[in-house]
């Protein structure tokens, strides 16, 4: 979607002939950051930026590499922090078994909506994943165990490999930031895989994937998967940071939320959707105290990215002459 | 007492008009989605949005410029319809070229803003709105008492809807509409104002959820939130319909909302998410949907 709306520059720039050094000293800086943040800033307000940073990136992986905009990604996001919190609350389980149950719920639940959802195309796959998770949003303020309006709160935070103590803020952080870390590799080796090359063909050309002997439902069916269970994760820790799961998880807003923070910070990049979670969650915070409502901002910054913005914060330096002397691909 | 089903026929017969009342907006609201997507190719996910619009239109047309029912009922319409070819005309069109998720992304945005603002003014709570004194009162058929506005509703509903088919079908503007919608450069060429239609088009649709908007505030509450949720049933229900086909939106819209009554009566617990069901059922079976012709 984003490669054939917004073509990249032609014009040639000459890579920095140490790049590849810059990109790595810049990744460097990110990480010691990150590393060093918490004691300069909130670290609940941190972990949130990473999660939500997270669950951008697993919906990324399905819009920005495979073309699909999924409308109902809340569902793996809400319903993973609804498992996590239940075998975490009630069954008692430690928060890695939580979190993992999380995972799989979502990728199984990613795997129902998924294979439904792929018998249309464009637009009908939007609304398809939109209806369908509005239903498991109906679900879930019925079923019991998600205590409907109430939500499952005060959930326990545990001890990791029964060891470190997740209920110290920093112990916290740094578990959540290394799920973060360890969540973009996945995405990142994924998407350099050849598996993720196919998928970046199907985006491309549906019908040349198709004729060179790829099936494609499979193959998307296989990113809906993935994406869902990686938005599943981010959404088992974010429960744990939070210490409850509610209906907002599994709203059809959390859904647009994510598609607002991918699109600002640049479809189709790794570090895009990253960013443009970071810039969200600011603003939420920066308006929480104030009574001006958040979607009325969220709706005029939708409308201004589609208009005149679509490559977004991070596409829009990869697409500068800057970005890419570093060496920077907006399709990578 | 007469049952049906081990039902009293008075409760079906009650649900049964429900679902009617809900299947006319379900209709009204997925004809202006299926006649804007026909030609604009857009998703129009502020149709919620402009639903909206056309009840607080008819409130705010009351109770500050003392405009009764009737006249807001072609008011409101023409004022939201109006907001809507300014919108089409200095954003939406922009976007035509572009793939048409960014169509509904933009349209998304929009709604947000709107109902925002709308709840920032407003409050979140719903505000009566009193049916015209004409339609008030109950009739009796006999097996029960019908609302004559409810009756109203569903009588109005289903002339608008026969009545755009009309248009689209049967006259000379819809001859070039269809024509547009097969191929807008041929037309052009032929001289035809394509850009006007497309802005026309996209009005009519506006004025669509509008005048649903209308016909709905007397029977729900007048709440800037009224259009969220329905708008995503509209969409199953145009998923279901398929959106090649006019009146297939107009059926298919009725019929689900007949079908979701009933399941308030059989199974209320299913109620709520009936229409997504099969929505899934229909995607699995005639991924087309039923009335659609394209895969």
């Amino acid at each position: 979607m984003a490669g054939k709306a917004e073509p990249i520059p032609t014009d040639h720039v000459a890579i920095h002939p140490r790049a590849g050094a810059i990109q790595l000293a810049l990744l460097a800086v990110i990480g010691a950051a990150l590393l060093l943040a918490p004691q300069f800033l909130y670290p609940i307000f941190l972990m949130k930026l990473l999660a939500f940073g997270l669950f951008a990136a697993a919906f990324n992986l399905l819009l920005g590499y495979t073309g699909l905009l999924s409308f109902g990604h809340a569902t793996f996001f809400g319903g993973a922090a609804y498992f996590t919190a239940h075998a975490v609350k009630v069954w008692g389980w430690p928060p890695e078994a939580g979190i993992a149950l999380g995972v799989l719920g979502a990728a199984a639940l990613g795997l129902v909506m998924g294979a439904i959802a792929i018998r249309r195309q464009g637009i009908y796959f939007a609304m398809i994943t939109l209806a369908l998770s509005q239903m498991f949003f109906f679900f879930c303020l019925q079923a019991g165990f998600t205590h409907g309006e109430d939500g499952i709160q005060s959930v326990p935070r545990g001890r990791l490999f029964g060891i470190l103590d997740l209920s110290d803020t920093m112990t916290m952080y740094y578990f959540v930031l290394a799920v973060f870390v360890l969540g973009l590799l996945v995405i990142w080796r994924f998407v350099n895989s050849p598996f993720g090359m196919i998928l970046k063909s199907i985006r491309e050309n549906e019908q040349r994937a198709i004729s060179l002997g790829y099936s494609v439902s499979r193959y998307k069916l296989g990113a809906f998967v993935m994406s869902a269970a990686l938005a599943g994760l981010a959404g088992g820790v974010k429960a744990l940071i939070f210490q409850f799961a509610t209906l907002t998880d599994v709203s059809w807003q959390m859904s647009g939320e994510v598609i607002l923070m991918t699109l600002l910070g640049g479809i189709g990049t790794l570090a895009g959707p990253v960013v443009g979670a970071g810039l969200v969650v600011t603003l939420q915070n920066y308006l929480a105290t104030s009574d001006f409502p958040v979607t009325i901002i969220t709706g005029v910054v939708f409308m201004v990215c589609v208009l005149v913005f679509r490559r977004g914060l991070v596409g829009e330096f990869f697409a500068s002459r800057l970005g890419r002397k570093l060496g920077f691909r907006a399709e990578s | 007492m007469t049952m049906i089903f081990g039902i009293p026929v008075q409760a079906l017969m009650g649900q049964l008009l429900v679902g009617l009342i809900n299947g006319s907006f379900y209709a009204l609201l997925s004809l202006g989605l299926a006649v804007i997507f026909g030609l604009l190719r857009v998703i129009n996910f502020a149709h919620g949005a402009q639903y909206m619009l056309g009840a607080f239109t008819a409130l705010l047309l009351l109770t500050v410029g003392g405009v009764n029912y009737w006249l807001a009922l072609v008011l409101a319409p023409l004022i939201v319809g109006l907001f809507g070819a300014v919108i089409e005309r200095t954003m939406l069109s922009r976007l035509y070229k572009l793939d048409p998720l960014y169509g509904l992304l933009f349209t998304f945005g929009l709604a947000l803003a709107i109902e925002g603002t709308f709840r920032y003014f407003y409050g979140a709570s719903g505000m009566p709105y009193a049916a015209p004194g004409a339609l008030t009162g109950a009739v009796n058929l006999g097996f029960m008492f019908l609302p004559v506005y409810r009756g109203w509703v569903v009588v109005a509903s289903l002339v608008v809807c026969l009545g755009v088919w009309f248009l689209i079908e049967k006259t000379k503007l819809g001859a070039y509409l269809r024509a547009a919608t097969e191929n807008p450069v041929l037309v052009q060429s032929f001289g035809v104002n394509v850009p006007l239609l497309l802005t026309l088009t996209y009005a009519l649709g506006a004025g669509l959820a509008a005048f649903a908007g209308v016909l709905a505030a007397p029977v729900y509450q007048v709440s800037p939130l009224m259009g969220s949720n329905l708008i995503i049933i509209v969409f199953a229900v145009v998923v279901v319909g398929g959106m090649g086909s006019i009146l297939g939106a107009i059926v298919t819209g009725y019929l689900l909302g007949v079908v979701e009554g009933l399941t308030k009566v059989f199974y209320p617990e299913a109620s709520n998410i009936v229409i997504f069901v099969i929505m899934a059922i229909v995607l699995i079976l005639r991924p087309a949907g039923l009335f659609g012709k394209d895969a």
